[in-house]
């Protein structure tokens, strides 16, 4: 009786297993064949709901790069996403480390305003936002881009580097305190150097999530301040009168970016790093 | 000694808590303010009275529905993306080559974004797709399939993009809890589901709360692939699209940050919902700690 209740139980885990299991990789196959339907799509002649397309061509991508004027596009990104990058780690880093290593009073309200703007979808200040920036005549041009781009950024750096800090032992700045090292001096020589590895995945991070992040750039670019992922946008909207290959090899061209900077981000974080910004500050909610 | 330098020390001002300025200034600057200048636009309409705004979107027809519309999808993605991440989350929980490989590959569709993952499934699940085709090839289902330019395909977009994100977040939360309270259940005799159902759950409470939160924001600000995934006159006209027309299409900022602000109060409402919800639960440390 208790040995076929164990029996029926192990069936059951295992059968649980297996669903899991298969949901995965339903999940994953699935993605996987997207990808590789705008993959064959990008490289295909003429492609109607066949298999395979009757024949192969790189042309989209000269077409592509042509009609959508990608090369001032990946420029504009990667301006857009580097300023973002350096503004957000000067004005993140600072800030993390006084949180890190000062109790003051307000403290608790200021790490909530920290919070709060990964916490409401970016199209609710977003507009807000945009309409102060028009009116300042920021929005339209990159610099409306970059102040806009920065507003989750800046606080994803201090949310990530608040931990980071906390754990670097502080009797090395008294250490270099003693030898009388200044601020500066004790900062570029002493704090730099240990929260490297801490920079440069916060920045990491912020670097891929800066080009995937559609809402707030849509809502301040300009016609030549958009950055790939609007434009791709733009395309996808307004195709019908194009082909529907050449949008498919814009989109190669922006996951290659994505991708190829998220493979090299892999290599220094830990992949739930990308989204979990609140493990380290659970809240007394 | 001591005594008295104590005192001087906190006379004097810290100039470390400097070093928060400019972010804080920045917060207040660019967040706060137009936050502010918002709400006081959406009291400001251009004719009527203050509440002009808000009266002409709970009366007109194609304004308030979109809120309902916004819930219709967004609850339902979040629910299904929570509690399907929680068990492979579970079953991932222990270090192995398989979790590394798997948090990677399912890192891809956060990255790539939804105007991408939209432009994919426009190929992909589109009625001459690859998935149609495999269908019709083993005599699955006959006819061409629907699964987008509607409420479904939007429905699976947000599936695709949040799914990856419930996971990591709730695994980083499984892994944060101490693995020797579930050990030491193990030795009374309890299997994986009873360990799950009175250790983890209770202590994974607060990480589930934030983690729906979390996903219900994004899934709530659905606007790219309810554009391109969905249709955005008809049944995924979500409350987003409304927003955004108002502002860059009527080139009416105030009737905007009125959308907009109702759309922060709906997220509110869901959040504090959540979070009462939470309280039923468990609350206490989630390490082991000696009594």
């Amino acid at each position: 009786m208790a040995e076929s209740r164990t029996l029926d139980r192990r069936w059951l885990e295992t059968a649980w297993s297996g669903f899991l299991w298969g949901l995965m990789i339903v999940f994953v196959i699935n993605i996987g064949l997207m990808i590789g339907a705008v993959a064959t799509s990008s490289f295909a002649k003429r492609w109607l709901g066949t298999w395979l397309p009757e024949g192969w061509t790189t042309t989209w991508y000269t077409s592509a790069w042509k009609e959508f004027q990608l090369d001032s596009v990946l420029w504009v990104t990667v301006e857009v996403v580097f300023a973002v990058v350096f503004l957000a780690l000067l004005i993140g880093v600072p800030a993390a480390y006084a949180l890190a290593r000062r109790n003051f009073p307000g403290k608790r309200a200021l790490v909530l305003l920290f919070l709060l703007p990964l916490m409401v979808p970016p199209i609710t200040y977003g507009i807000p936002l945009a309409t102060v920036l028009y009116q300042l005549h920021f929005a339209g041009h990159l610099t409306g881009v970059i102040l806009a781009n920065l507003i989750p950024a800046a606080p994803f750096v201090i949310l990530v580097m608040t931990p980071f800090i906390e754990q670097i032992d502080p009797n090395l700045e008294s250490a270099a305190r003693v030898f009388g090292a200044s601020t500066a001096r004790m900062f570029w020589h002493v704090l730099v150097p240990l929260l490297a590895p801490g920079i440069l995945a916060a920045s990491l991070l912020v670097l891929v999530r800066t080009i995937a992040m559609f809402e707030l750039t849509f809502l301040t670019a300009g016609p030549d301040s958009q950055t790939l992922v609007v434009a791709l946008y733009y395309a996808v909207f307004a195709a019908g009168v194009r082909a529907p290959q050449s949008v498919d090899a814009m989109a190669m061209i922006y996951m290659v970016v994505t991708l190829t900077w998220l493979l090299i981000a892999l290599r220094f974080v830990n992949p739930t790093q990308l989204v979990s910004r609140v493990k380290e500050h659970p809240r007394a909610a | 000694m001591t005594a008295v330098a104590a005192p001087l020390a906190r006379a004097q001002f810290d100039r470390t808590l400097l070093l928060v300025l400019p972010g804080a200034a920045f917060m207040v600057l660019l967040f706060v303010y137009p936050f502010l200048y918002g709400l006081a636009l959406s009291f400001n309409p251009p004719k009527g009275d203050a509440f002009e705004n808000y009266r002409h979107f709970f009366t007109t027809d194609n304004l308030w529905p979109t809120i309902w519309t916004t819930l219709r999808l967004a609850l339902p993605v979040t629910i299904i993306n929570v509690f399907i991440a929680l068990p492979i989350a579970f079953k991932m929980r222990v270090k192995s080559p398989y979790q590394r490989a798997i948090t990677t590959v399912l890192v891809i569709p956060i990255t790539l974004g939804t105007v991408l993952i939209a432009e994919g499934m426009l190929t992909y699940f589109g009625p001459k797709g690859w998935l149609s085709q495999f269908l019709q090839f083993f005599h699955l289902y006959g006819g061409p399939i629907h699964l987008t330019h509607n409420f479904t395909g939007v429905l699976l977009s947000l599936v695709v993009s949040g799914f990856p994100f419930a996971f990591l977040l709730i695994l980083s939360y499984i892994t944060g809890i101490d693995p020797a309270l579930a050990r030491a259940a193990a030795t009374l005799g309890a299997p994986p589901a009873a360990q799950f159902r009175h250790i983890y759950l209770p202590l994974l409470a607060p990480g589930l709360a934030m983690c729906f939160c979390l996903a219900f924001v994004q899934a709530f600000s659905v606007f790219p692939s309810a554009v391109l995934l969905g249709s955005p006159a008809g049944p995924t006209r979500v409350i987003s699209i409304a927003a955004y027309e108002a502002a860059f299409e009527q080139y009416d900022y105030s009737l905007a940050s009125a959308i907009a602000m109702i759309m922060g109060f709906v997220q509110l409402i869901i959040v504090a919902a959540v979070l009462t919800l939470r309280n039923l639960f468990y609350r206490g440390p989630v390490v082991g700690g000696k009594g």
